[in-house]
């Protein structure tokens, strides 16, 4: 978007010339914007791109529990259209959470695979299918091979795949470190919620670092977690809060 | 007198006594005829049912049992064991006592179905020897005029049975007890040949040299499976469940059954659902015969497809849920409706993923976490009595300090369920503690009333 402009136009000839060395110049790469200027314009595209696999992590304690990786992954599938297929190996996901950030479960099919083979094979049967919205797996274990069939099996039907990398102990996280075909690689971890004048929990708020992105920059962010709608938005550094009206136009326009 | 129920078999009374002696003894003893026809009809809808639930090839195991290849099927049931306990909890259900075991081979798993100790049992391939070993010799399927020449001869069991040279016992009974053997240790081959259901739509190929090539088997369902849609185009049906049946040369048949959420015509799809089960057939020394069954097939009619500029069409997905299905088994498939109830873990329930949508919702009042422990896990805590959140808690070793809190949140017990719930209550609170993690902790009870849970602490689920 924004970014686009002010790039360098041999770059842009080069980028233009290296996508077409991979292989998708017959068609215009479409992406999923995050709705958020700053997140959008580090993202090559201009968003999360779709066809395209993404692996998501939890930071810290999450790394186990997934619970805000997973919800970050959710509202992620709200915004696609059609069906979203969720892989899991135990099943955890707390449905009516789901729908509070947008993903209705009429639109969630959920399998239960009884191993990380069974998720991966089911993961690629996903992909391949392409009429899905989103296709969401958690894993454990993603190695380059698999990986790269699955990012092969998401670039040929435009599917947009998302593995939530899910752990069982916190040394294995490490793992997270290990290269992967995946086109971008996200962190997200708890931040303390935003202070409330009067006592209780205010809006969650994540930091979403963008440990690795093809063709783009690492970056992080400190973001106010997913809305009824599944959007992110970026917390206000005005000291009276958020600044009500443009958040209001927003979402008018939205 | 045939056979007698749990209750006579107390009295004391046995199979095979005279009538007059029974009725001597008990003169109010219930009597019915013997209905041997009757018997065996009800047998083959039994195995009609089995073949519908459970795998494609059953067979009468007459006079009272039921013999099921089930290779290749149990996964769809959660493995061998889970899906023994559901055939007997089945059974029991609807009034039969039942014993199930899987073995190797047909003989083997029919002795040690009646004369085994245990009314489920699993016996893995290298131990069906030593579990014959000990079982009378009347296992074995041999007729009652051998049975009783061996009993003269002083043997009873199998193991010793098996021990001794083959040719004697040939020479003075026969080649049957040799032949039941094999059948029964797996060194010769023993064809089942199923049930079939009543008329079903059914296309089938000989071939002249027996075929074993994965391409090949691959090559012949694609000639079989539009033979089988046309078939079904006539009659207007589509198919819900396939199975396909491969006669070997040995007289063994293979088969794969493949599945579909809807009721499905189409060539592509089905040839595509079978022949992603090649790689399970085990083709031996050659196929010799393919058998395409559409063995439940549904009515199904033709659909219009939206042609209007502002209805949307929904992409059609059952062909991906039948493949996933056909892989992980139906159950692991699914979606996850509302219940009407406050109690978080009763608050859902799955659906089949092709169910028809449902119009109730959750309520959206209140957060709900990401992810819900399968059973809440008590965490030691300090609480300002009666409406307080926790100042701190500790859960798997760790201590948080609770920074702030939302809460409480009271749910009752649903007392019009289980009595046991009148007067339960749980409250509710989401915590973050000083490192910004959210969790959903409750307290069993009101923290006024003793009757209203333990007045422990107990974490339900992580917030995102």
């Amino acid at each position: 978007m924004t970014a686009e402009t002010h790039k360098k136009p041999g770059l842009e000839t080069l980028r233009a010339a290296i996508s077409r060395l991979e292989g998708h110049n017959d068609r215009r790469r479409t992406v999923l914007p995050f709705g958020v200027r700053e997140i959008d314009a580090r993202l090559p595209g201009g968003g999360l791109a779709l066809g395209a696999l993404h692996e998501v992590a939890g930071g810290g304690n999450d790394a186990l529990h997934s619970a805000a990786a997973g919800q970050f992954c959710a509202g992620i599938a709200a915004r696609t259209r059609g069906k979203v297929l969720w892989i899991v190996t135990r099943q955890d996901v707390f449905a009516p959470s789901l729908k509070q950030v947008g993903l209705s479960a009429r639109r969630t099919i959920f399998v239960e695979a009884s191993s990380d083979v069974d998720v991966l094979a089911c993961f690629e049967e996903g992909l391949r299918h392409g009429g899905l919205g989103a296709v969401v797996a958690e894993v454990a274990r993603l190695s380059m091979t698999a990986s790269r069939r699955l990012q092969l099996a998401a670039e040929t039907s435009g599917s947009l795949g998302i593995a939530i990398r899910r752990w069982r102990r916190q040394t294995d996280a490490a793992d997270f470190g290990q290269p992967t075909a995946s086109v971008t690689r996200w962190r997200v971890s708890v931040l303390p919620s935003v202070p409330l004048p009067v006592p209780g929990v205010g809006r969650p708020r994540w930091l979403l670092e963008l440990i690795r992105a093809r063709a783009g920059e690492c970056a992080d962010f400190e973001v106010e977690a997913c809305d009824g709608k599944g959007r992110l938005s970026l917390p206000a550094t005005l000291a009276d809060g958020s600044d009500q009206e443009a958040a209001w136009t927003r979402r008018a326009r939205a | 007198m045939l056979s007698v129920d749990l209750s006579a078999r107390k009295l004391g009374l046995r199979p095979g006594i005279p009538v007059a002696k029974a009725q001597a003894l008990y003169p109010d003893l219930v009597l019915m005829d013997a209905d041997p026809e009757g018997d065996r009809l009800g047998l083959e809808k039994l195995a009609l049912w089995f073949q519908h639930r459970i795998a494609p090839i059953v067979a009468v195991d007459a006079p009272d049992g039921l013999v099921l290849d089930t290779t290749g099927a149990d996964h769809l049931h959660g493995g061998e064991l889970p899906m023994l306990k559901d055939i007997v909890h089945r059974m029991a259900g609807a009034g039969f006592r039942a014993k199930a075991v899987v073995a190797d081979t047909w003989g083997a798993a029919h002795a040690l179905a009646r004369y085994g100790r245990l009314a489920i049992a699993v016996v893995p391939s290298d131990k069906t020897p030593s579990a014959l070993a000990d079982l009378p010799v009347e296992a074995l399927r041999l007729p009652p005029t051998i049975i009783e020449g061996l009993a003269t001869l002083g043997v009873s069991r199998i193991g010793p049975l098996a021990a001794m040279p083959r040719a004697p016992l040939a020479l003075r009974f026969g080649p049957d007890i040799a032949r039941r053997l094999d059948q029964a240790f797996g060194r010769m081959g023993e064809a089942i040949v199923p049930v079939r259901p009543v008329n079903p739509v059914e296309v089938s190929r000989n071939f002249a040299e027996p075929i074993g090539a994965a391409e090949t088997i691959a090559k012949y369902i694609g000639k079989l499976v539009p033979l089988l849609c046309q078939g079904l185009d006539e009659r207007g049906q589509g198919v819900r469940r396939l199975d396909l049946l491969l006669h070997r040369v040995d007289s063994r048949t293979e088969a794969i059954r493949v599945a579909t959420a809807m009721p499905v015509r189409d060539v592509k799809r089905l040839t595509r659902l079978l022949c992603e089960k090649i790689e399970t057939i085990n083709p031996g020394f050659g196929i010799e015969r393919m058998v395409l069954i559409a063995s439940l097939a549904e009515p199904m009619d033709r659909r219009q497809t939206v042609s209007s500029l502002i209805a949307e069409e929904e992409t059609d997905v059952s062909d991906l849920i039948d493949t996933l299905a056909n892989r992980v088994g139906m159950q692991a498939l699914y979606r996850f409706a509302p219940v009407e109830s406050d109690l978080p873990e009763r608050s859902f329930c799955r659906v089949s993923a092709m169910a028809p949508e449902e119009t109730k919702d959750w309520p959206e009042h209140w957060p709900r976490p990401t992810r819900l422990l399968a059973r809440p896990e008590p965490v030691q805590a300090m609480a300002e009595l009666p409406d307080q959140p926790p100042l701190f808690f500790i859960w798997r070793g760790v201590r948080r300090k609770v920074k702030c809190a939302d809460g409480p949140e009271r749910v009752f017990g649903e007392w019009w369920k289980n009595d046991a719930e009148l007067t339960i209550a749980r409250d509710y609170f989401r915590v973050e503690d000083t490192s910004g993690e959210r969790f959903w902790l409750y307290r069993a009870g009101d923290g006024e009333h003793g009757e209203t849970g333990s007045q422990g602490w107990f974490l339900h689920g992580i917030f995102g």
